[in-house]
C-alpha cells in the first residue's frame, strides 16, 4: 500500500497565519515551512495553539488571516481530502458502530481498493482483530484511539497530523504506533505531531517547534535542543 | 469516490445506527401519536370538521415530528468529532449533507407512513381514495421539512443555546412550505377529493430552490 517516497512528498508551507477565536488568538503570526518528509514535533503549553494549527494544516479551521499552501500545489476541491490522516483528541469515530464498521466506513469513503482487506490488515497491526465485531463504546479510552490511529493510517496518507497520538495507549499499543510511524517516515510522509515530553514516539521528530501563546518561540533541528523543547512542554 | 457512492455509504451509516439505537424514530412516533390521540380524544370531532382542520393539525405534527427528528443530525456528529473525519474522507462535502437530508425524508416519511391510517380511524377520515396523491404531497412536503431542518441543524450545531435555535430559525422559514402542504392535504381531504396543482408547484419550487441553494453554498454549513 505505501508508494514511492518519491510520490508521497508533500511539503506545508504557513505563511503569517492569524487565528482568531473572537477577540483571542490562538494563532498569531505563525509562519513555519516544513520540508517534504520531515517530522515535526510541536510542544507547547495547554493552550499555546499547537491543536489549532494542526487543525488549520489538515484544513478543518481556515485561518483568520494568512495562507496555507502545499508543495506540490494540491488540487481539487477538497485539497487535504486523500492526503492527510489526521489523530485529533476526539477519537473521529462513531460510538454505536463497531471497530470494523468504522473502519470500513471511512475506507470506502477515501475509495481504497479492497476495503474489507485493508480493515483487517490494520485491526490486526493495532491488535483489535479479536474485538472487530464489539461497538467502540464498549472499548476502553486506549482501545478507542488504536482505532482513531488505525482510521487516519487507512490511506497510509502523505500528510499525517498527530494531537498527542500515545493519549491513552499502553506501552504495546506506543510501541506499535511508534514504529508504524518510522515506516510511514522511511516512506516519505510528512509528519506533525504535538507532543508533550519525551516517548518513543518523540524519538522520530528530526525538528522540534514550541508554541507560546500561539507564537513560534523555538524551533530547531538540533537533537539536544530539540529534546530540551519537548521536556520544557511536559515540565 | 463520486457524489452518488460517496451519499450511498454515508446513507447506510446513518440508518445503520439509527434502526440499530431507534433513537430518533421511537421518541418521535411516540410524539405524534400522542398528539393526534390527545386531539382526536379532546375534541371528537364529526368527519366534516375532521376534513376541516385534520389537514393542519397533521401537518403541524409532522412539523414538531421533524423538528425533533433534525436537531440530532449534526449534533450527533459533534460528539466524538466524527464531521471532522468525514469532511477528511468524502471527496465532495455536500454528501455529508445529502445523506443526512435522505435520511431524515425517510425517517420522517416513516413516521407518516405509522400515523396516517391511525388519523384516518380517530378522525374517521377515508384516505384509500387518495393514497398515491396523498403520497406526493407528504413526499414533497416532508422533503422540503428535511431540507430546510437538515441545513439549519448543521448551523446551529455549532451555536451556543442550540436547541433554542433550530426552531426559533426553522419555523418562520417553513411557514410558505406548511400552508401549501396543508392547502394541498386539505384538497385531498374534501368531499370530491382533488390534487392542487398550484401548490403541488409551489412545493416542488421550494425543495427544488432550497436544494440548490445548499448544494451551492453547503460546504460553507460544515465549515468551524
Amino acid at each position: 500500500m505505501v508508494t514511492s517516497p518519491e510520490a508521497r512528498r508533500v511539503g506545508l508551507r504557513f505563511e503569517n497565519i492569524d487565528k482568531r477565536y473572537g477577540g483571542l488568538y490562538a494563532l498569531r503570526r505563525v509562519s513555519l515551512e516544513i520540508s517534504p518528509g520531515e517530522c515535526v514535533a510541536f510542544a507547547g503549553r495547554n493552550g499555546s495553539g499547537k491543536t489549532t494549527l494542526l487543525r488549520i494544516a489538515a484544513q478543518l479551521v481556515n485561518p483568520s488571516a494568512g495562507k496555507l499552501t502545499f508543495s506540490p500545489a494540491q488540487t481539487g476541491a477538497s485539497p487535504a481530502t486523500k492526503n492527510t490522516g489526521f489523530v485529533a483528541h476526539a477519537t473521529m469515530v462513531y460510538d454505536e458502530l463497531t471497530a470494523e464498521e468504522n473502519l470500513l466506513l471511512f475506507a470506502r469513503l477515501l475509495g481504497i481498493p479492497e476495503p474489507a482487506k485493508r480493515v483487517e490488515s490494520l485491526l490486526r497491526d493495532v491488535g483489535l482483530f479479536e474485538r472487530r465485531d464489539s461497538l467502540v463504546r464498549t472499548f476502553s479510552r486506549g482501545m478507542r484511539q488504536r482505532v482513531a490511529i488505525a482510521r487516519a493510517l487507512l490511506h497510509e496518507p502523505s500528510v499525517l497530523l498527530l494531537d498527542e497520538p500515545s493519549t491513552g495507549l499502553d506501552p504495546q499499543g506506543a510501541n506499535w504506533l511508534a514504529e508504524t510511524l518510522w515506516r510511514l517516515h522511511g516512506a516519505g510522509s510528512t509528519i506533525l505531531m504535538s507532543l508533550h515530553g519525551e516517548s518513543e514516539i518523540s524519538a522520530l521528530a528530526t525538528r522540534g517547534i514550541r508554541l507560546d501563546a500561539g507564537t513560534v518561540v523555538a524551533d530547531t533541528q538540533n537533537g539536544a535542543n530539540l529534546r530540551s523543547i519537548l521536556t520544557f512542554a511536559s515540565a | 469516490m463520486s457524489l452518488f457512492s460517496n451519499t450511498s455509504v454515508l446513507l447506510g451509516k446513518e440508518l445503520r445506527t439509527e434502526f440499530r439505537s431507534r433513537e430518533l424514530l421511537t421518541t418521535t412516533v411516540v410524539f405524534i401519536l400522542m398528539v393526534v390521540v390527545l386531539f382526536s380524544f379532546t375534541f371528537d370531532p364529526t368527519r366534516e370538521e375532521s376534513r376541516r382542520f385534520g389537514p393542519g393539525l397533521l401537518w403541524m405534527a409532522f412539523l414538531f415530528a421533524a423538528s425533533l427528528m433534525l436537531q440530532p443530525g449534526f449534533l450527533r456528529e459533534q460528539t466524538n468529532d466524527t464531521l471532522s473525519a468525514l469532511r477528511l474522507s468524502v471527496s465532495d462535502p455536500f454528501a455529508i449533507f445529502l445523506s443526512k437530508l435522505c435520511a431524515n425524508t425517510l425517517f420522517l416519511l416513516i413516521t407518516e407512513l405509522l400515523l396516517l391510517p391511525i388519523f384516518a380511524v380517530l378522525y374517521n377520515v377515508p384516505l384509500l381514495g387518495v393514497v398515491p396523491q396523498l403520497a406526493l404531497v407528504l413526499f414533497l412536503g416532508s422533503l422540503g421539512l428535511s431540507v430546510t431542518g437538515t441545513t439549519l441543524s448543521a448551523i446551529s450545531a455549532q451555536a451556543r443555546m442550540r436547541e433554542l435555535l433550530l426552531p426559533l430559525l426553522l419555523l418562520p422559514l417553513l411557514t410558505p412550505l406548511l400552508i401549501a402542504s396543508t392547502e394541498a392535504t386539505a384538497a385531498l381531504f374534501a368531499e370530491n377529493p382533488a390534487l392542487r396543482w398550484d401548490w403541488l408547484a409551489f412545493l416542488i419550487a421550494f425543495d427544488v430552490i432550497f436544494l440548490t441553494a445548499v448544494w451551492l453554498f453547503g460546504e460553507y454549513l460544515l465549515e468551524e
